[in-house]
């Protein structure tokens, strides 16, 4: 019997959603990669990371469904939910675009989770605790992938830096939505399953300050960021991304391997 | 070299600790942090190593194929060169 917080299960299973399609969706995006790299050693490196975002998404999932209690399967939730069912950030679900946005795009991600898996080692909740024990080390290595490439980027060629710049630019707006809190991330805070996403800024900025003062680089301010994400809400990509994620699940219902 | 090239490193692995580093590929990297990512991302998916080290390629000097014959085959005609005369105990384990 594992030890559980006590809180209403249902802000339980949303923030588990929100954190398992974060790293679905992600780890489906790195996957696009497979085969178009722009190197052999980075053609690894990028579903290697994609393999790990999947396996904890499934943990997440798993978890999500037993707390659920209604029957549904890991499979289920990733597979057969409909997009306004989908509880990831915006950031994640955004296309690749160049090798520079999605090794920036790993880096923001890396450094925010890396915060919030230090902070739910602690985890009131057993099952979050044993899901952040396996993750941290498989994020500090994606922090530091990601970050090494940012600094050989932003400090590396003219093209490399103007590209690299872009990325900034067109990754902006997506940032804030990380550190978004509402009803349901106050009560997971509170109960102490998971850490205030709002808490974790001072940390993401260090780690990025650091990463970006090497690189050469400067973090732009936006007037007002995208947002709606972790309400269902979400871009045009999202619906393409969606189409082929399920596409097995939807054709064969209930194929395995 | 042309300069816009990425250097070629010589990755070394480490299966278990008492075990030496072999030679296993290469990978390019712009330098010796990125070589050991790509070391890790290449070469040790499935639990290969506990170590790795790499070396640019660069640095290494090879015997010239040329040589080959006088390098090597004045020792193929010398089995007793072999120390397969003595028998190894199984206590001691790798050799």
């Amino acid at each position: 019997m594992t030890a559980r917080a006590k809180i209403d299960q249902t802000a339980l299973v949303t923030i588990l959603l929100r954190l398992a399609d974060d790293h679905l969706i992600l780890g489906h995006r790195l996957s696009e990669w497979c085969g178009h790299a722009p190197m052999l050693e980075e053609d690894l490196a990028m579903p290697n990371m994609a393999l790990d975002l999947i396996g904890q998404a499934r943990s997440l999932y798993q978890y999500a469904a037993e707390a659920e209690g209604e029957g549904r399967t890991e499979d289920d939730l990733a597979y057969l939910r409909r997009e306004r069912e989908y509880l990831n950030c915006l950031m994640v679900e955004r296309e690749n675009g160049d090798f520079a946005h999605t090794m920036l795009r790993q880096f923001y991600f890396a450094a925010f989770m890396q915060a919030f898996w230090d902070g739910a080692l602690e985890s009131a909740d057993e099952t979050v605790a044993a899901i952040a024990g396996k993750a941290v080390k498989e994020v500090a290595y994606h922090l530091r992938h990601a970050g090494e490439w940012v600094v050989r980027l932003g400090d590396g060629t003219e093209e490399s830096r103007r590209r690299m710049e872009q990325a900034v630019d067109a990754l902006a707006p997506y940032v804030d939505e990380l550190f978004e809190a509402d009803a349901v991330s106050d009560a997971v805070a509170e109960a102490g399953i998971a850490p205030d996403p709002a808490s974790l800024r001072k940390s993401f900025e260090r780690t990025v300050g650091a990463v970006f003062a090497e690189a050469g680089l400067e973090t732009q301010a936006v007037p007002y960021g995208q947002t709606g994400g972790r309400r269902g809400l979400h871009g045009e990509a999202m619906g393409y991304l969606l189409t082929e994620l399920q596409y097995m699940q939807r054709t064969y219902p209930g194929a395995v391997w | 070299m042309a300069t816009n090239e990425i250097p070629l490193w010589e990755v070394f692995i480490r299966p278990r600790n008492g075990l030496a580093h072999k030679h296993c590929g290469s990978v390019h990297a712009t330098d010796e942090e990125m070589a050991i990512q790509a070391a890790r991302d290449v070469y040790t998916r499935r639990g290969e190593g506990t170590s790795i080290w790499v070396v640019p390629s660069a640095a290494i000097t090879a015997s010239d194929p040329e040589h080959k014959d006088e390098n090597f085959e004045p020792a193929l005609s010398k089995v007793y060169r072999h120390p397969t005369f003595y028998k190894i105990p199984d206590d001691v384990g790798h050799m």
